[in-house]
């Protein structure tokens, strides 16, 4: 069932959330597994307090007052996103054991609206990779293959969607980590406009590129949740101060299928060499059902997207250098105390090296090294250029069409291990998700089939202009019909069974 | 404590062989309700840590959100120093390890200071020196560190130290001067005048409790000496959180005297921080300061740019209240008060109280009298301001009414103060309940006088022989019986119209 048919379900009466909440916990302890075995997907599974939010929204709606259309339908968060009284790490040692004293306003809406939150979900450390393999508590694995990865940085949350373990999630994007790991899991991953979705409570990866957002299984579902969690946060001073879109009239208004009169264009960099051949086949067909369905289509050219994976590498770790400083053994999380009489120099040094992992160091010097005076210029300020170039080159594309598309990442999902020693190798996966990160622009990836060569899922991204998400549901949602009838039902249902892990 | 060995050249020869150079970074901590970027409240004294949040404390995922009323102030301070107010700017994260400090960064203004290019004209005896200020930025305070277990309250020799982050996010305006050059020997009085000016600016504009004893004013003291008539500026040293206007003079006079002593020497001033010790006067080394201190400085993503709209610039410059150093003439030529009589009031901080005393309908030089005399000397014996002496402005202008009535004298004044402390009422009602009023009834003074007469024949004796100077012990023997409620003026007539 999709999370809008568990909402109707109980809307109906015919299960309570509590049914839900525990069907959905009982499925987690049969397959999520460890960090050795399984699909891995959860850090802290909160069993009690899911079943007591299912409770109180089950007397709600006894009462006949649901706090929303999704009031009882279990959900699970990325564990990057505070949580009061329940333990918040980033897939970090360095926070190992937190418990934040607030909510971040995404769950505080969450839990407003009455949706029990089934736990944290595993993520790259501090959200740094594209495989979830940087997590420090070990790998999430993908469902479709528990050899291999689920995408990253997000990977906890697609896997745990994918995997039934939960029918939404949430998780963030700062340069495609919704997009990618729905792609490579065959779910439907949402990065709204920036500023769409608070990042009050989001412990900061690059504040100027982060973004939350949903991962589900339908483009429905999707908008159901961003309805719920987008809008303004005076505690976020640079959340849009605009009404949400209609987002779940334009998902139910495109599931019909019928796309006349919309322009779509497709990216010419985003493409071609280099891409593995089953996703282009997938893309491909893709564009060739959006124009069955009425959709002109033309190819544009976005001729600085080359640039963006090199400004991105650059913008995200100076952001992410200086969000990191904070972690110094003195106030909260690890504290790792040297022999002897140790300084307060030497024991931050020490806890620093336990607590945090390679990649995160890796980040945190080039981040250090491109904001240091005399290189600023050099690097810091030409990629801030190279983003005002970018934003104009979708600027100048959405003067000629409505929508943008690509394939979602240039591979299928590769094994665990695979790309661990190879960090550039790492960052190409995010080389199509990137643009929109650095544009603020939103995007949707949906599932477009299987790769011949090797069985696993395929996106396709649909990129709209800033505050225009409408657009992502509504293409989101006719490409959904359309390949949903070719494939002959949803994607997921062809992923094989995980019943019989061993827990 | 640590002492300094440095060798300390005369002021007199300091100024006869060098060019003293001066720089002036005041912070004014802003009287804003709650702090710079979240809504914690920012009341002084309050509990340690009770006036905290997520973002003040930057805990993992809080944000900061701008204070509007902040923004407001430091444009007000702008437009009051004639600064240029920027259309669009934005705060910068300044990174750097600080162990008050929650981020590991400040949230600060770098290369796009809401205010710049401004100007405040300093008197210092009847001379005016131009100060050009650079800029005026908003930031962030830090929190506060408390040693624990070392013998000085340092850091050296403390088993712990407490932080308190109630101060963490107060708003603070860090307002920068050009080199200030060309003050000579006068470059201490200068840097004084400056800072006292610039309190009473912020006093004006009511944007800060400006109190200095209490950090919400502190200023560094940048001072350089260059070889007199060279033209150039020495390296300079930086005097962190002098905390009195006395103490930014004795600073500037220490370390004139103190980089004449090393360069005299023929050695070369460090580039450095210094800190101020108020107990004996000197500064002491902190820590060796480079240009190349690299803070990282990138714009703060978090927080969206700030672009005062040029109709709020123009309606807030159209609030601004009268210029200080201006209203201080007006006030000096609407009283007709000299130049000492003014620098007084204003030095013993009496300016405002006068003024409103002046106001309330007293004569200039009658306020002027009561602040400076009986109520300053109340205020020093109980240790407190002026202001919180217990008399308020109005009830002295009454007291003077009473006393221009001829109700009471000034020494019956005296009691009435007393009373008005001690809370009995107004001015009328004490001298009716305390029976105050001066007596000039001629029936009463009469049988005093008469008394006083019978009892000092030798003086009665001095006066009818014509030394009419003699009357004052009779006229004193009569005020001792009236317990000093006597009309001296009615009294002396009496003893003279009986005696003659």
């Amino acid at each position: 069932m999709t999370a809008a048919e568990q909402a109707e379900s109980l809307a109906a009466g015919e299960t309570t959330s509590v049914e839900l909440t525990q069907a959905h916990l009982d499925r987690i302890a049969a397959v999520d597994g460890t960090a050795e075995s399984g699909v891995h997907a959860f850090l802290h599974v909160d069993a009690e307090g899911a079943l007591e939010q299912a409770a109180a929204s089950d007397a709600r709606r006894a009462a006949g007052s649901p706090a929303h259309a999704l009031d009882g339908v279990p959900i699970a968060v990325k564990d990057v996103l505070a949580t009061s009284g329940l333990p918040t790490t980033c897939g970090s040692k360095i926070l190992e054991g937190w418990v934040p004293p607030y909510d971040a306003t995404v769950v505080r809406r969450l839990k407003e609206a009455g949706l029990p939150i089934l736990g944290k979900t595993n993520m790259d450390e501090f959200a740094m990779g594209s495989s979830t393999e940087h997590s420090a508590y070990g790998p999430t694995r993908n469902p479709w293959d528990l050899g291999r990865i689920p995408g990253g940085s997000g990977g906890g949350s697609a896997a745990a969607v994918a995997a039934y373990e939960a029918p939404l999630a949430i998780g963030t994007d700062t340069g495609g980590s919704i997009r990618q790991p729905g792609a490579v899991t065959g779910t439907v991953g949402v990065k709204p406009t920036y500023g769409g979705v608070s990042r009050y409570g989001l412990v900061a990866l690059a504040n100027s590129l982060d973004q939350a957002g949903p991962v589900t299984r339908t483009v429905l579902d999707a908008a159901l949740l961003h309805e719920l969690i987008g809008g303004h946060d005076p505690l976020d001073s640079t959340s849009v101060d605009q009404p949400v879109p209609a987002l779940v009239a334009a998902a139910r208004e495109g599931a019909s299928g019928d796309l006349t009169g919309l322009k779509v264009g497709v990216i010419a960099e985003l493409s071609g060499d280099g891409w593995q051949p089953g996703v282009m086949t997938r893309f491909q067909e893709s564009v060739d059902l959006l124009v069955k369905a009425g959709a002109e289509v033309v190819e544009v050219s976005c001729p600085t997207f080359v640039h963006a994976l090199a400004a991105y590498y650059l913008i995200l770790p100076a952001e992410a250098s200086s969000n990191l400083a904070k972690f110094d053994a003195m106030r909260y999380g690890l504290r790792v105390v040297p022999e002897g009489d140790p300084s307060a120099e030497e024991v931050m040094k020490a806890t620093r090296d336990a607590g945090f992992g390679d990649e995160v160091k890796r980040r945190i010097i080039l981040g250090t090294y491109a904001l240091s005076s005399g290189y600023y210029d050099a690097y810091y300020g030409q990629a801030q250029k190279v983003r005002t170039l970018i934003s104009r080159d979708f600027a100048a594309a959405y003067e000629q069409v409505d929508v943008l598309v690509s394939p979602t990442a240039p591979t299928t999902a590769f094994e665990l291990g695979e790309k661990l020693d190879d960090p550039l190798a790492m960052y190409l996966n995010d080389l199509a998700t990137i643009p929109a990160n650095l544009a603020g622009v939103p995007g949707i990836s949906v599932p477009a089939g299987l790769a011949d060569e090797d069985g696993l899922p395929v996106g396709v991204q649909v990129l709209a202009p800033a505050l225009a998400d409408d657009r992502c549901y509504r293409v989101g949602a006719a490409l959904e019909t359309i390949l949903t009838d070719k494939w002959g039902g949803q994607l997921l249902e062809q992923a094989p069974a995980l019943e019989g892990l061993s827990a | 404590m640590t002492t300094t060995s440095d060798v300390l050249i005369p002021f007199d020869e300091v100024v006869e062989a060098y060019d003293p150079a001066l720089g002036l970074e005041v912070h004014v901590e802003l009287n804003t309700n709650t702090k710079m970027f979240c809504g914690c409240p920012t009341e002084f004294g309050a509990e340690p840590n009770a006036q905290v949040c997520p973002t003040c404390l930057g805990l993992p995922g809080a944000m900061p959100v701008v204070n509007g009323k902040a923004v407001e102030a430091a444009i007000r301070i702008g437009l009051a120093l004639n600064c240029d107010i920027a259309e669009w700017c934005r705060f910068a994260r300044k990174n750097y390890f600080y162990p008050d400090m929650p981020k590991n960064f400040q949230t600060s203004q770098y290369d796009e200071p809401i205010c710049f290019d401004g100007w405040m004209d300093v008197d210092v005896d009847g001379e005016t020196f131009r100060v050009e200020i650079e800029r005026a930025h908003m930031e962030e305070d830090t929190g506060k560190s408390t040693h624990i277990g070392g013998a000085t309250g340092r850091i050296h020799g403390a088993s712990h130290s407490l932080v308190d982050y109630n101060r963490a996010g107060i708003p603070l305006i860090e307002i920068v001067t050009r080199p200030i050059v060309g003050a000579g020997e006068k470059a201490p009085l200068v840097a004084r005048a400056y800072v006292a000016q610039l309190r009473d600016l912020i006093v004006a504009l009511g944007v800060s409790d400006a109190r200095m004893d209490q950090g919400s004013i502190r200023a560094d003291v940048n001072l350089s000496l260059a070889p007199k008539g060279s033209g150039v500026l020495g390296t300079r040293t930086e005097t962190k959180n002098v905390n009195s206007l006395r103490s930014v003079e004795r600073a500037v006079r220490y370390e004139m005297s103190r980089h004449a002593g090393v360069l005299g020497g023929g050695g070369a001033v460090l580039q450095e921080t210094r800190h101020w010790h108020e107990d004996t006067g000197v500064t002491t080394s902190g820590r060796e300061k480079s240009d190349a201190e690299d803070y990282r400085y990138f714009p703060e993503p978090d927080l969206v740019p700030v672009a005062p709209s040029r109709e709020w610039v123009e309606e807030l410059r159209a609030t601004l209240p009268e210029n200080p150093t201006q209203k201080r003439a007006r006030l000096q030529q609407e009283w007709g008060f000299s130049d000492l009589e003014m620098r007084d009031t204003v030095g013993a901080g009496a300016l405002a109280l006068v003024e409103e005393t002046v106001a309330a309908g007293a004569a200039p030089q009658a306020a002027r009298k009561w602040w400076l005399s009986e109520l300053a000397r109340r205020a020093n014996d109980a240790g407190v301001e002026l202001a919180e002496v217990g008399v308020t402005p109005a009830q002295v202008a009454e007291v003077q009414s009473l006393v221009d009535a001829k109700t009471i004298n000034d020494k019956l004044a005296r009691q009435v103060f007393d009373g008005l402390v001690a809370g009995e009422g107004t001015p009328a009602e004490i001298v009716e309940k305390r029976g105050l009023a001066v007596v000039s009834d001629d029936g009463a003074l009469s049988t005093a006088v008469d008394n006083a007469i019978a009892a000092n024949p030798d003086i009665a004796q001095k006066i009818r022989d014509g030394k009419v100077a003699a009357a004052g012990a009779l006229i004193g023997a009569v005020m001792k019986e009236m317990r000093g409620q006597a009309d001296a003026g009615r009294v002396r007539e009496l003893v003279l119209e009986k005696l003659s």
